[in-house]
């Protein structure tokens, strides 16, 4: 029996609804990027005299620096076109209530509300380039926990806090698009979890990119303070549109001394979007960082979240899957600096990939002279779906002392038949045991997240499986 | 006169990737409440006969039909020939990483069923026959096969039988590789199943032991993708005795 596949698109009509924006409901600056935008953008947002003059200087950064020349293509990416800020005619609010209804219903349909009800400690949504609701529970505010916006808090009592932290780990100068985000961020949040703070329950950030040839530039900063504990979320997603979409977030983490931080993500961009993201965390002794990653979106992604071991007995694990269809080209991976004695990273990268989609997995482990005894286990797995279909994978080590301990494993397979019958000889018909088959491949993901999004993530794969038989 | 649950005329079948003949011209009948086992040398085509009959796509039936419970399922896709509950314990059953035992289990059950599982019930049911399998219940929170020794392995798939309840049920030497407990422990599953009226067995073994505690109805033996010879139990203590050479000449 001949497997076929269709290259048709997969129902994504959960994610893909679009709202109608009217010119009277959204304020949106014009499309691409001069001094005259940051400087609307920078009166938009009321900046403190620093961030204005830091924006500008990222501009000039962003100018100067050339465009990358590695990695999948973003020549579909035309900066003139993108619009940087996109304002709904709304304020901030902590009541779902007062929430415009077109907003509301939007994130009523990805069940953003209902996750907060049921698991969430606090919720952030961001509706294009502001957040329209943020909301943290009593007993967790009562605890000295901060999550707010990020333009909220530059003018509260965290401001100081927020200058000496804000784009320090991801410098404007670190490559072009985190030039480009420091000129025009907008909206994210800031969290900050006092000594010895617990928080039992996840925090939340949703970002729904709606707006057409729009660019989403959301900065997120996380500082867990010594012995803290913190679990938080990101989810994101966008309705599809035949022009591209920008995403180049930036998330900032700092992790105390014996504190722990676990960052969580499901991305399901639309099939347009080029998803430039940056993510670093920075580990003091002691301190572990866990990544947990799924990345099903978005037409290019370059995503390395990178972790930076920064004192002895940092520990970090990377727990992460990218399914690549139709379309897409996903490079993700990650990058570990091993910078003090006995530090230690454990890496569980896998991928998918079907319908002619390529998905590539780049790391980098750095061991530098002083990470003495350090230890660092890697283990890659590729599932492709067929033969037009393409998986890499291109791990650099740099090992900088003898004392150190490495491993890198990878593996790249395909669906064997004998287990698609095995599962059909007990009823299930061949898309249901192959959605199972690879639903139990991303399990070292799914079982990570909490019960809400393991679910969510396993209907993104059922969505990306179905017509995947001819 | 009842109508056969299982009905095979003219079988013949090759292996889809190389269009290797295995099987050439098999006529079987199998009537609920039967039990029959099918002995054969190595390489004969034992499973390959029981994988047709569920429709495995690595063989190509060339000729001649399958007929289950009167629907013809020559060319019938395998989870619905699950469906119509058929069942093949496999020879060597698949290791399914990030899917547990349980979660299989129920997957399954709603399939052939058609019906939504009640958790705590299913879970009740499932741990009394493993109960009886002398298998561990941490296995059900355990992937798939993985890691699962031999013996395990078999039990889960006795388990499963136990459980989906199929009509026909077809032992691919479910008992190969088994210490002589573990044999006993799953023909006490194997004997389970058949008490429930209407119910039918194949199995195909090189063995005696499996077949202690069962009433054998007919023994087949199979040479070169045919069937050689049909007789009752006698035939299979006569092979353990004076092996296949016999059947061989013929």
């Amino acid at each position: 029996m001949k497997e076929k596949v269709q290259l048709e698109d997969i129902n994504r009509s959960l994610y893909d609804f679009k709202d109608i924006e009217t010119e009277e409901n959204f304020y949106k600056l014009d499309e691409g990027l001069s001094v005259d935008i940051v400087e609307q953008i920078s009166r938009e947002k009321n900046d403190p005299d620093w961030m204005r003059e830091f924006r500008l200087h990222c501009l000039d950064v962003y100018n100067r620096t050339a465009m990358k020349d590695w990695g999948p293509s973003i020549e579909g990416l035309n900066m003139d076109d993108i619009v940087t800020y996109v304002r709904p005619k709304t304020q901030m609010s902590a009541k779902w209530s007062d929430v415009p209804d077109d907003i509301k219903n939007t994130f009523e349909r990805l069940g953003i509300p209902q996750a907060e009800r049921e698991s969430l400690a606090g919720v952030g949504a961001q509706y294009d380039s502001e957040l329209v609701y943020h909301n943290v529970r009593e007993e967790v505010a009562a605890m000295g926990v901060i999550y707010t916006d990020l333009e909220s808090a530059l003018h509260g009592p965290y401001a100081d806090m927020i200058k000496e932290h804000f784009m320090k780990l991801v410098p404007p100068t670190d490559h072009k698009f985190a030039a480009l985000h420091g000129a025009v961020w907008s909206g994210g949040s800031f969290v900050y979890v006092p000594p010895k703070v617990t928080v039992e329950i996840p925090l939340q950030s949703y970002f729904r990119l709606n707006a057409p040839g729009a660019g989403q530039f959301e900065h997120t900063l996380i500082i867990v303070d010594e012995g803290a504990d913190l679990h938080f979320i990101e989810g994101c997603s966008a309705p599809k549109y035949n022009v591209a979409n920008l995403h180049a977030g930036c998330v900032e983490l700092y992790v105390s001394k014996d504190a722990r931080l676990r960052y969580s993500t499901i991305e399901n961009w639309s099939k347009n979007m080029y998803n430039l993201n940056t993510k670093r965390a920075l580990i003091e002794e002691g301190g572990k960082m866990e990544w947990v990653s799924g990345s099903f979106g978005s037409h290019v992604s370059y995503l390395y979240p990178m972790t930076i071991l920064n004192g002895k007995n940092a520990h970090m694990d990377y727990t992460g899957i990218t399914f690549a269809g139709a379309t897409q080209n996903l490079d993700t991976g990650m990058k570990v600096i091993h910078n003090a004695p006995d530090t230690t990273s454990v890496i569980n990268a896998k991928s998918i990939s079907k319908s002619g989609g390529i998905s590539t997995y780049r790391s980098a482990v750095v061991i530098n002279p002083k990470a003495t005894g350090s230890k660092s286990t890697a283990n890659c797995e590729s599932l492709m779906l067929d033969n037009e279909s393409r998986s890499d994978t291109i791990p650099a080590m740099d090992v900088r002392t003898a004392d150190a301990d490495i491993g890198h494993e990878a593996k790249i397979g395909r669906i064997s038949d004998e287990a698609v019958f095995y599962l059909m000889s007990r009823g299930m018909n061949e898309e249901s045991a192959r959605a199972m088959i690879v639903s139990g491949f991303a399990n070292n993901v799914s079982k990570e997240l909490p019960l809400e999004y393991a679910v969510e993530m396993n209907n993104l794969i059922r969505l990306e499986m179905v017509g995947s038989i001819g | 006169m009842s109508q056969a649950l299982l009905k095979i005329r003219g079988l013949r079948a090759s292996v889809t990737a190389d269009d290797t003949q295995i099987l050439h011209g098999i006529d079987l009948d199998i009537m609920p409440g039967e039990i029959h086992v099918l002995m054969g040398p190595n390489g004969a085509g034992k499973s390959t006969l029981g994988n047709c009959i569920m429709g495995n796509p690595a063989y190509t039936i060339t000729d001649g039909t399958i007929e289950f419970n009167g629907q013809d399922i020559t060319h019938e896709s395998t989870d619905k020939r699950a469906k119509a509950g058929l069942f093949l314990s496999f020879q060597n059953p698949i290791e399914v990483p990030g899917i547990t035992l349980s979660t299989f289990i129920k997957t399954a059950s709603e399939e052939i069923t058609g019906d939504h599982v009640r958790l705590w019930k299913f879970r009740k049911q499932l741990e009394s026959n493993m109960e009886m399998l002398q298998m561990d219940k941490a296995y059900l929170d355990r992937d798939l096969n993985v890691g699962f020794s031999g013996g395990e392995k078999k039990k889960a798939e006795i388990l499963q039988l136990l459980t989906l309840q199929p009509k026909l049920a077809i032992l691919d030497e479910t008992d190969s590789g088994l210490d002589v407990d573990a044999v006993r422990t799953v023909s006490q599953g194997v004997e389970q199943y058949m008490k429930e009226s209407g119910r039918a067995l194949i199995i195909i073994t090189h063995s005696t032991r499996i077949l202690e505690a069962l009433k054998v109805n007919y023994t087949h033996v199979l040479v070169d993708g045919k069937l050689v010879a049909t007789g009752d139990a006698s035939i299979i203590d006569d092979i353990n005795q004076n092996g296949f050479e016999k059947y061989l000449q013929n």
